[in-house]
Order: C-alpha cells, then sequence, then structure tokens
C-alpha cells in the first residue's frame, strides 16, 4: 500500500505528514541526499560506460589506462574540470548566464526523485522506508515529470541567448525549438499506457501490468510493450530528441555548431549541462522501463520459484571474475582493490542465497536497475552506430510522423478499450 | 483569523511571499527577458499554491501549458527581436504615481470587500472523494463539452492567424 | 488549513500588481505579459473558490481560461513581432500614427 503523497482534498495533508514528525522529515532528506549520491555517481560512470562501448563499437579500446579498465577515468575527469579555467566571456547577461546552467541541472535532478525504485519497504528502527521519495508519490506522477522535462527548454534557450554570440543563439534557439516539437510526441505517445491504466501514478502502472488474478503466470506477456508497441517506438524516438541525443543531436554536436548553445560554457558551467543531459538520460530509461516494460516486475512467471536466483546466479561469477582480474594487474589497485570488490560482490550473491527475505527484498530493483541500464545500453549504442539527422529533416519527423503516429496510437487504444468494455458486457 | 501558524500556513506564505516577490520584480526590472524569468517565478509558485490546495491536475496543466508553453514563446519572441533594455521616458515617469494610488486603492478595495464577508467563505471540508483529474475530466466532457469543442476551435483559428500574422512579405 | 481569504487576497494584490505593470511599464511585451499576471491571479481565485465550495466547476474554469490565454498569447505576440518590424521599435509610445 503506497502513501498517497498528494491526496485529492488537500496538498495540507502531505505538508502536515512531512512535518509533524521529526523522523519522516529527517527520513526523507536522508534519502534525497542518497539519491543524489546514488545518481551523480551512476552518471560519472555512465560517461566511462559510453566511452566504452563506443570505443568497443569503433574496434578500439576506450579509456583503459588511468586505473584498471579506465574505471579512474571519471575521477580524472572532475578533477580536470575543478581545475580547468572557467571564464565568463564579455558582455553577457551575468544573471541568466549563471542561471541557465544551475536551471538545467536542478530540473533533471528533480525529475529522479518522482520515480520509485521498489514496491516495498525496508522496516528499519520501525519505519516503514519506501524505495522512492515517498511524500512525492504523487497522483500525478507522470504528469509532473512531464511538467519538469516542459521547464527544461529554458536552460537550453536561455544559455543560448546568455552567451551574446552567435553560434551559441542560433544552437540555443534550434536546441529549444527541437525539444519543443518532440514534447507534444513525447506526451501523447504515453496517453495510450495511461488509458490502459487509468492513471497517472506510476506505482498503478507498474502495478497494472502484475499479474491478474485471473492470469497468475503472467510475466513478460503482461507488459505495456505489447499493446502499446507503437506507442513505445514514438516515445523512446521523442524521447531520444528531447535529451539531445543522437541521432538528434545536430544543435550541440562539435562538428555542426560549434558545440552549440554551450560553447562559452566551460569546465564547472559545461559540466552542469552535462550531467544535467546524462541525468534526464536515466530518467527517460527510468520512465520507458516503468511504462512500457513493467518496471520492477520479473519477466519470468511469479511461479518459477529458481528464477529468484538471478541475482544471485549474476552476481557470483562476476565476483569471481572479477577477483581474478585483479590479479593481473600490478598497481595497488589492481592488485588489492579489485579482489576486494570482488569479494564483496561474491559475498553479497552468496548471501542472497543464505537469506530469503533479502532475495525476495532485492527482486525489484534487481530487475529494475537491469532493465535502465539494457536502455542505456541502447542509448550509447544509438550514438555508436547512427549518423545525425539534419535539422529540417528532424523537425519533419517530429511534427509530421511522430505527432500523427502518436495521435493514431491514441486513437486506436480507446477505440479498442471502448469495444473490449462493450464486448466484455455482453 | 484565529488560526495558529500551522505548516500549510507557513508554506502558504513561502509561496505568496515568491508570488509577491516574481510581480514586483516584472515591474522593476528594466530589461524584458529579466521580467519574463520574474513571471515564471510567479507562475510556478502559483502552481505550489494550487498543489497545496490540492488541484494537483491544475497545477500540473498551469506548469506545463502557462511555464512550459506560453512563457517559451515570450521567451522566443523576445530573443528573436532583440528587445534591449527599456528607456525611461517622461509620460512613464509621469503615469507613475497615480497608476500607484490608482492600484493600491484597487486592491484594498476588492480585499476588503472578501475580507468582510469572512465568515461565509471559509474553507469547507475536504472532497477527499474524488480524484482531481477523474472528476475534471467528467465535467469537461459532460457538463461542458460545447465549451470544449469551441476552445478547440479557438486554438485553431489562434494558429492559423499566428502562422498568417508572422509570414515575411512575398515581396 | 489555510482559510480561503488569504488566497483571494493573495490574488488581488496580484491583479493590482498586473494592472501596475500595464500602466507603468513602456515595452509591449512587457504589458503584455501583465496581462499573463492578471489572468493568472484570477486563476488563483477560481482555484481558491472551487476548493472552498467544495466543487470542480472553478477548476475546469481555470482550464478553459488557460487555453484562452494561450491563443491568446500565440496571436498577441505574432502581432507584436509585426508592430516591430513596421515600426522598428517595442516602445508603446512610439507606435502612435492614430494619434490627432
Amino acid at each position: 500500500m503506497h502513501h498517497d503523497g498528494i491526496l485529492a482534498g488537500g496538498g495540507h495533508l502531505t505538508v502536515h505528514f512531512l512535518f509533524a514528525t521529526r523522523d519522516e522529515l529527517f527520513i526523507t532528506i536522508a534519502k534525497i541526499a542518497i539519491l543524489l549520491f546514488i545518481v551523480l555517481t551512476v552518471n560519472a560512470y555512465l560517461t566511462w560506460f559510453e566511452r566504452k562501448v563506443v570505443a568497443h563499437i569503433q574496434s578500439r579500446w576506450g579509456p583503459h589506462r588511468v586505473g584498471p579498465h579506465g574505471l579512474l577515468q571519471p575521477l580524472a575527469d572532475g578533477v580536470k574540470f575543478f581545475f580547468k579555467e572557467d571564464p565568463t566571456p564579455a558582455g553577457v547577461d551575468k544573471f541568466v548566464y549563471f542561471l541557465a546552467p544551475l536551471l538545467a541541472l536542478a530540473l533533471a535532478l528533480t525529475s529522479i526523485a518522482i520515480i520509485p525504485f521498489g514496491p516495498e519497504p525496508l522496516h528499519l528502527f520501525g519505519h516503514d522506508i519506501y524505495l522512492g521519495i515517498a511524500p512525492l508519490d504523487l497522483n500525478i506522477g507522470i504528469l509532473a515529470l512531464f511538467a519538469i522535462t516542459a521547464l527544461g527548454v529554458y536552460g537550453v534557450a536561455l544559455a543560448g541567448w546568455a552567451s551574446n554570440s552567435k553560434y551559441p543563439l542560433l544552437g540555443g534557439l534550434r536546441s529549444s525549438a527541437q525539444m519543443i516539437s518532440y514534447e507534444l510526441a513525447l506526451t501523447l505517445s504515453v496517453v495510450g499506457v495511461l488509458l490502459m491504466a487509468g492513471t497517472f501514478n506510476l506505482r498503478d502502472i507498474i502495478n497494472a501490468q502484475a499479474p491478474l488474478a485471473g492470469h497468475p503466470d503472467r510475466g513478460i506477456i503482461g507488459w505495456n510493450i505489447w499493446p502499446q508497441i507503437l506507442g513505445f517506438f514514438c516515445f523512446f524516438t521523442a524521447a531520444v530528441a528531447e535529451t539531445n541525443r543522437v541521432p538528434f543531436d545536430l544543435p550541440e554536436a562539435e562538428q555542426e555548431l560549434v558545440a552549440g548553445f554551450n560553447t562559452e560554457y566551460a569546465s564547472f558551467k559545461f559540466a552542469m549541462f552535462f550531467i544535467a543531459e546524462y541525468t534526464s538520460m536515466i530518467t527517460i530509461s527510468c520512465l520507458a522501463t516503468i511504462m512500457f516494460f513493467g518496471g520492477w516486475l520479473s519477466p519470468f512467471p511469479v511461479s518459477w520459484t529458481l528464477t529468484h536466483y538471478l541475482p544471485s546466479v549474476i552476481l557470483i561469477p562476476f565476483g569471481l571474475w572479477v577477483v581474478l582480474d585483479g590479479f593481473r594487474y600490478e598497481t595497488v589497485l589492481g592488485r588489492v582493490v579489485l579482489p576486494a570488490v570482488g569479494t564483496v560482490v561474491t559475498a553479497l550473491g552468496l548471501g542472497f542465497i543464505v537469506f530469503p527475505h533479502a532475495n525476495a527484498f532485492i527482486q525489484a530493483p534487481f530487475w529494475f536497475l537491469s532493465k535502465v541500464l539494457l536502455f542505456l545500453f541502447v542509448y550509447v549504442w544509438m550514438r555508436g552506430t547512427l549518423p545525425r539527422f539534419r535539422y529540417d529533416q528532424l523537425m519533419a519527423l517530429g511534427w509530421k510522423l511522430l505527432l500523427p503516429l502518436s495521435i493514431v496510437n491514441v486513437a486506436l487504444t480507446s477505440f479498442l478499450i471502448l469495444a473490449k468494455m462493450q464486448w466484455g458486457a455482453k | 483569523m484565529g488560526c495558529e501558524m500551522t505548516e500549510p500556513l507557513l508554506v502558504f506564505f513561502v509561496l505568496a511571499a515568491l508570488a509577491v516577490i516574481g510581480a514586483v520584480s516584472l515591474i522593476l526590472q528594466k530589461h524584458p527577458i529579466h521580467s519574463a524569468l520574474s513571471l515564471i517565478v510567479v507562475m510556478v509558485a502559483l502552481a505550489g499554491l494550487y498543489l497545496l490546495m490540492g488541484a494537483e491536475f491544475v497545477a500540473a496543466v498551469q506548469i506545463i501549458v502557462y511555464g512550459g508553453a506560453i512563457m517559451v514563446l515570450f521567451v522566443f519572441v523576445i530573443m528573436l527581436l532583440n528587445a534591449g533594455a527599456e528607456e525611461r521616458t517622461s509620460l512613464s515617469k509621469m503615469a507613475g504615481p497615480p497608476g500607484l494610488l490608482l492600484v493600491a486603492a484597487l486592491a484594498a478595495f476588492v480585499a476588503a470587500t472578501i475580507a468582510r464577508s469572512g465568515a461565509s467563505v471559509q474553507a469547507a471540508a475536504e472532497t477527499g472523494a474524488l480524484s482531481s483529474t477523474r472528476g475534471i475530466s467528467e465535467m469537461i466532457f459532460k457538463d461542458f463539452v460545447y465549451p470544449f469543442e469551441l476552445t478547440s476551435f479557438l486554438v485553431l483559428v489562434a494558429i492559423l492567424g499566428a502562422t498568417v500574422l508572422a509570414q515575411r512579405e512575398k515581396s | 488549513m489555510v482559510p480561503t481569504n488569504y488566497y483571494v487576497i493573495l490574488s488581488a494584490i496580484l491583479f493590482g500588481l498586473g494592472v501596475f505593470a500595464f500602466i507603468f511599464k513602456r515595452n509591449v511585451i512587457t504589458i503584455f505579459m501583465s496581462i499573463e499576471l492578471m489572468l493568472n491571479a484570477v486563476n488563483l481565485a477560481f482555484v481558491a473558490f472551487s476548493q472552498a465550495l467544495g466543487k470542480l466547476d472553478g477548476q475546469v474554469f481555470v482550464l478553459f481560461v488557460i487555453v484562452v490565454a494561450a491563443a491568446e498569447a500565440a496571436v498577441g505576440l505574432g502581432i507584436i513581432i509585426l508592430i516591430a518590424r513596421n515600426r522598428q521599435t517595442l516602445n508603446v509610445e512610439r507606435v502612435d500614427l492614430l494619434k490627432l
């Protein structure tokens, strides 16, 4: 039973709940801090992941000198960002110039707060700690996410304008026009899912794809991807365009407009835009998982209890491989830290076999995270293989193809739901 | 008003102060882009107030449509027209004090009228039964279906009008 | 619970500030933005009364106001672009060809 954060009667109940006991406030702040830390770390290693995968697609190694397998590369990049000179060009509107990256980053990080990561709460110290920032378990979950995406256009538009230079201005205008155009297709493509689930709430959308009383063994068959395949393709294409990724990254590509709207931004402010872009990638992957791929539901039917040991089956060999791999290196990091990490991972895998409570708890986050990782891999895969669209092709695709397709999807879905209701009634 | 400082009241005052500061900033800023940013702050504060009142769907629509589309239109036009900082002319300096007086009188009159009829418009009990979105959609498509269709037609006319207006002369 | 009067007084204050901005400012885009501020103040009053009376009519009306404001903003900004192109100025005092 989830918290109804914002009830239909008044938001003041949420405020009461949050401030009434000091414990709830403290738990929420702790959750926010931990989630921020996790998201920023995942961002850093997402850049490593991207460089490695794109490199292997292009038959080269990628970062492999800084730390074993190049794993310390994000750290080195962070240090570089810290020490690089951070100039402010002459003639810029100082307030807007500093506001734009801040806005982009704040909005991207806020959208992560709305996503639920697991159905069941942790029971610690007598409190139920839900995975996901509980008072924000909104009845309008998906709509709030779209609201935050809609505000994200400002980061790009203001950055382009504030830089007081023609390439950023053009890049900013093009990029924001692209984001606005694809926002329509993005919002309409999920309406099919919302019609089937009957709610905006993200947890309820996942539960609508769960095994039903009549079909207890649904598994992968119950996911929204099958009835909503058209909606999924519209959503994913629009999402890639919305986050300004390949093949829709003309406004910020280096060969095109001298890096577009972030030309005049150096080191730390550029890092903020960078983090905002990768965080929105993660948010979109989480959204696609929740709405079309069953969120934290396992693809196997619940009655196949052997599949419950899949986390351990993956973690134990991986941990052993990390341990053995550590012995190849001659540095301290390779010889000592890698085997330590490997041992921890193997112990975790064994722990899940030994303790059934922990195993039951970890199922949902495990499936959720693996599906999100799959989507991130698809993002990076597209970057390594696809060429980019020209700007007029890009806008034509958004307005003339995706928008009509999304509308057709909505019409078709509602027609079929109505037909099912009529036949069911007979 | 005999109510103690509960937490919702505190949140209300914070959001109300934010809205008023945004509106005052809209007046005081010299460059239109800063005025636009202040107006966005006002709209987000108002969306927060709608959430506080429990009108969650309206809050989301306010941010998506007003804050994410209409204000983006304003910002685009300001950027495209390269609007510079405003100039202060003698006429506007003359209009300042009388305008202030007039507006203060108007606001005071409205506020006094409302406050005097205070007892009848206190907050009613929550209607937690009907979800906001479901209730609104039922009303729009059952009771207000004609205004709904008319406004869709209005939006179509506006799109056509704006497209025609913004075209360049073909001469 | 926040009394409804507080919301309505805030709405009156915002509306007054919108009227003042309309009178005082000279840039046509800022004047247009003050109209949006006034519409927002009115929306706040609608939602406040909708909560007070326990009916959803106010919120439905707010949706219509937002849609009409969007249509008005689109056409109004088109007109403003034309004014800027033809008169090369955004100052309302300079657009006075019809003045006696």
